[in-house]
């Protein structure tokens, strides 16, 4: 697959969006986003803002607050400060679960899976809520049950087809290999539609190779389902490779934002990772 | 990918599901024969129907600590809310519904919704909690529900329902009937719960748990039980599922009482203490949580053993007590565990596939 | 007058309720497990004392000593031989071992001793001081009961907070392998927790018959479920939480009797520990830890 460039373009609330997407309202809006963990600002005064098929990469050294970003994204913390808006959607107040309902999905650092179901029941547990079937055809064994059960785990098998796990759809999540979990969290995430994917970290602990075969399924989950994406990643050829725009953290701060090839030679970046060079 | 696929897809869990089944109907055939035949001993006769009201409280405990990870300490209140209920029912239609096994039945779904209001109830505040909090709340409960029954008094004259807390202050008219007496419970019941209706109740206990278990909600309750916050990720409700496997626990658990209650001609609140919660949690752990028929067998065995332990009289619930800490020292011990993992039968299948 | 009365009751059950907890909530700490036979053990160590006092005619304090040993061992019995194999196991299975080992000691104890209610003899006579002209009587088990919980308190938190002994408690608490890893003994840590909270029982024991004096073996079952709550009700883990729990559910208890209702008492005891829990979920001195994402 040949990387093509993203021409970029400004647009007027002096936010930069790739051209195929600034004619739409953007997904995600992160207007002055901050939160105070036990005393210490853990982000602060972030602005992002996310077109509707763009792919971000946020990185950063660690302990800048990547996860953090994510978890306010999600509400798993509450932001002390700042506004995110969702399909231009206040996004105030709300629970994980209705960011979910509201178009996010994620996954973890530390993978959460559902370790006692099966794979296949891991991506139908996500497709809980398109479901529509209530309790009573549920005992009853109702059609209604039947069909859409099965619509359901066709479903599932045609997600997991697009990470090849087709065939494990009857194992044990807990028993999979390590790259399969880090895969099936990510099918499961996709299993609830969402217009804004949060991957951590997709490729920790993955090989070269392995990580290339991810970032080729990355790719194809975006074209397939032309969705936003926002990548923490620590692997630079991925994100380089995969990413439109990236954004850098350093301790809670936003250091810079920019194209993959702006990023490489800015050099408040450069610094963030490599340490300031001793001037002789 | 076919739909033939997606109906053997849980093979393992289905035949589970079908041998569990099986075992239940082949236990009763044998038990219903050996009783009506007076091969089996009078005294085990009747047992039968307690032992199927344990079965029942054992499958519905299993629901919430085995399915949906919670601990409760204090299923036998919800037991008691419906022996409470189902036995008060039952006596107010005596004279309206002279079938006896329609009358138990209506009692035991009376008893049901009533228990499930209580769980409903309990749960809006239990529910928030997390853990050993949780655990301990749920036993709070248990205990709060026993000092209410035992300090509540219902009676019934042609004036309608009459009730009052603490002392009898119902002041029935000529002809009224006091049916509750506080700490006296009820006695002269008709005992009208039969073998056959035990088996019924756990039938169908049973088959709303494993139709439950293979939906969309029985998906949702154990993916909150293996991670919390993956599934708020994925946009579950968790205090919704909570919340219906709590109350479905709870309703089961209320038509257990009723059947229960209804096997005996007096009973008190202090039968549904701590001790009886303890007793069903046992079931659901020996068992191995989530395991529907191994808390079943759990619940036979245990309510047998005290029984054929009465030879040695004084010894007996020390005797108990030792196998009870022997089984869970030896369940837990990883040499016993391989073995044992060596004789099961679906593990090796599992393995195999 | 009648208040102050009630509330200084309150205060020596709540006592007495306080030292049963620092069992439960100590083992909490360190084992994270429910020690349901701690109830037991308090049982055992009033058995022990009435033995020790009302047959042999020892001095009450040698009895209650002699009890403290005798609990003492116990405790660390039981643990090495029930808990010990199941520290890798799922807190359930644990929690039911423990729950056996009540019923177990419970029903040695009627082997033992039968069934039949034993008239404990107050390890300091039935005395009581009389106070503003003989209005507020306060006895002397009561004066004494109080002033052991505060003194136990005392040595506790010197012990726990200043010797090497409770640093390495207070480590195992926090992280059983980097304990280890510090060269910190586990087993014998957890063993030692478990002396203490039973060698307390057995003090607790002696106390509680000395004010209520029927001893049965189910003597210890009940006050065991209330101090349990206690220590949940103060923030389980947490020792000055198991002295503020105890004593405020001794309070709330004797005024639940006096002005509510004495069948209701239980009720509203567990009513309250359900309105703080919701209130304050890990109790109200516990710490909340939040899952890490």
């Amino acid at each position: 697959m040949s990387k093509q460039k993203t021409k970029y373009i400004t647009i007027p609330s002096k936010t930069i969006l790739p051209e195929r997407d600034a004619s739409r309202k953007p997904v995600l809006e992160c207007v002055n986003l901050g939160i105070t963990l036990g005393g210490i600002k853990a982000v602060e005064d972030f602005n992002l803002t996310v077109g509707r098929t763009e792919i971000v990469g946020l990185i950063g050294p660690n302990g800048a607050g990547k996860t953090t970003v994510f978890n306010l994204l999600t509400k798993v913390y509450q932001p002390t400060t700042g506004t995110i808006l969702l399909n231009d959607k206040d996004t105030h107040g709300m629970t994980t679960t209705q960011i979910n309902k509201a178009g996010i999905a994620r996954t973890f650092q530390n993978i959460r899976l559902f370790k006692n179901l099966s794979v296949a029941d891991n991506v139908k547990a996500a497709m809980n809520n398109e479901m529509k079937y209530g309790m009573l055809s549920a005992i009853l064994r109702l059609p209604n049950y039947k069909r859409e059960e099965i619509a359901a785990h066709r479903r599932a098998l045609k997600l997991l087809s697009i990470f090849d796990m087709q065939d494990m759809a009857d194992v044990r999540a807990g028993s999979l290999p390590y790259g399969a979990q880090r895969r099936l969290e990510i099918v499961r995430a996709l299993a609830t539609s969402p217009s804004l994917l949060l991957l951590d970290e997709p490729a920790a602990g993955m090989n070269p190779s392995e990580t290339a075969e991810l970032m080729d399924s990355i790719r194809k989950v975006h074209e397939m389902f032309q969705i936003a994406i926002i990548l923490i990643e620590h692997d630079m050829s991925l994100v380089m490779n995969i990413c439109e725009g990236i954004c850098v953290l350093n301790f809670g701060h936003v250091i810079a934002k920019g194209t993959p090839d702006e990023i490489q030679n800015n050099p408040a970046v450069i610094e963030a990772y490599l340490g300031r060079k001793k001037e002789a | 990918m076919t739909v033939r696929r997606l109906i053997n897809l849980k093979r393992v869990e289905a035949r589970r599901i079908y041998l569990t089944y099986f075992v239940v109907i082949l236990a009763y055939v044998i038990c219903q024969t050996m009783s009506s035949t007076k091969i089996l001993s009078s005294s085990m006769r009747g047992m039968l129907v307690p032992i199927c009201a344990y079965m029942v409280m054992s499958v519905s405990l299993n629901l919430v600590v085995g399915i949906s990870g919670e601990l409760s300490l204090g299923h036998a209140g919800f037991m008691s809310v419906g022996a409470f209920s189902g036995v008060a029912t039952a006596i107010l239609m005596q004279n309206f519904i002279p079938f006896a096994p329609v009358r138990l039945a209506i009692a035991m779904i009376i008893a049901a919704v009533f228990a499930a209001i209580a769980g409903f109830l309990i749960g809006i505040p239990v529910l928030r909690l997390k853990g050993d909090y949780l655990a301990i709340v749920t036993l709070a409960f248990g205990e709060i529900i026993k000092s209410i029954l035992n300090n509540f008094y219902l009676g019934v004259d042609s004036g309608g329902l009459q009730f009052s807390m603490l002392s009898d202050t119902t002041r029935l008219l000529q002809g009224g009937r006091l049916i509750i007496r506080g700490p006296m419970g009820i006695s002269g019941i008709q005992k009208i719960s039969t073998f056959p209706a035990g088996f019924i109740l756990l039938m169908i206990s049973l088959m709303i748990v494993f139709n439950l278990v293979s939906s969309r909600s029985g998906r949702a309750f154990m993916a909150i039980r293996d991670d919390r916050i993956a599934a708020e990720s994925i946009g579950l409700d968790i205090t919704r599922y909570k919340m219906t496997a709590f109350v479905m626990s709870a309703a089961l658990a209320g038509a257990a009482g009723a059947l229960f209650a209804m096997n005996y001609s007096t009973i008190v609140a202090n039968k549904f203490d701590f001790n009886t919660s303890i007793l069903i949690l046992v079931f659901v752990v020996l068992g191995g949580q989530g395991n529907m028929l191994g808390g079943i067998i759990a619940a036979a065995v245990l309510t047998i053993l005290p029984e054929k332990l009465r030879q040695f009289s004084d010894y007996r619930m020390l005797l108990y007590a030792i196998i009870l800490i022997v089984m869970m020292l030896a369940t837990n011990n990883a040499e016993i565990k391989e073995f044992l993992n060596k004789l099961n039968p679906f593990r090796k299948k599992e393995e195999a596939e | 007058m009648v208040f102050l009365n009630f509330f200084i009751s309150g205060i020596s059950l709540g006592s007495i309720y306080a030292i049963i907890a620092l069992g439960y909530t100590m083992v909490y700490g360190i084992a994270k497990m429910l020690n349901f036979a701690h109830g037991d053990v308090i049982m055992v160590g009033a058995y022990v004392c009435f033995y020790a006092v009302a047959r042999y005619n020892l001095n009450p304090f040698l009895g209650v000593l002699i009890a403290m040993i005798v609990c003492t061992f116990l405790g660390m019995i039981v643990e090495r031989l029930a808990y010990k194999p199941l520290r890798q196991a799922p807190s359930l299975a644990v929690l039911i071992t423990a729950i056996g080992m009540s019923y177990f000691l419970q029903n040695t104890a009627l082997l033992l001793w039968s069934s039949n209610p034993k008239v404990f003899p107050s390890i300091i006579g039935r005395g009581a001081f009389k106070l503003f002209d003989g209005r507020l009587s306060v006895s002397h088990i009561t004066a004494l009961t109080i002033i052991a919980c505060i003194v136990i308190m005392i040595i506790l938190s010197l012990f726990i907070s200043k010797t090497k002994m409770g640093k390495a408690m207070r480590a195992c608490s926090e992280d059983k392998g980097a304990a280890q890893l510090m060269g910190i003994n586990v087993n014998a840590t957890i063993s030692l927790t478990f002396a203490i909270g039973s060698g307390l029982a057995a003090i607790a024991g002696a106390l509680l018959c000395s004010a209520y004096p029927t001893l049965m073996p189910t003597t210890g079952a009940l006050p065991g479920i209330k101090a349990f709550t206690a220590a949940v009700f103060g923030g389980i883990g947490s020792i000055p939480g198991a002295f503020l729990g105890g004593l405020m559910l001794g309070v709330i208890e004797i005024f639940a009797k006096a002005y509510i209702s004495s069948q209701l008492s239980d009720a509203v005891v567990f009513a309250v520990l359900i309105i703080v829990l919701l209130v304050k979920p890990a109790g109200l001195l516990g710490k909340l830890t939040q899952e890490k994402v």
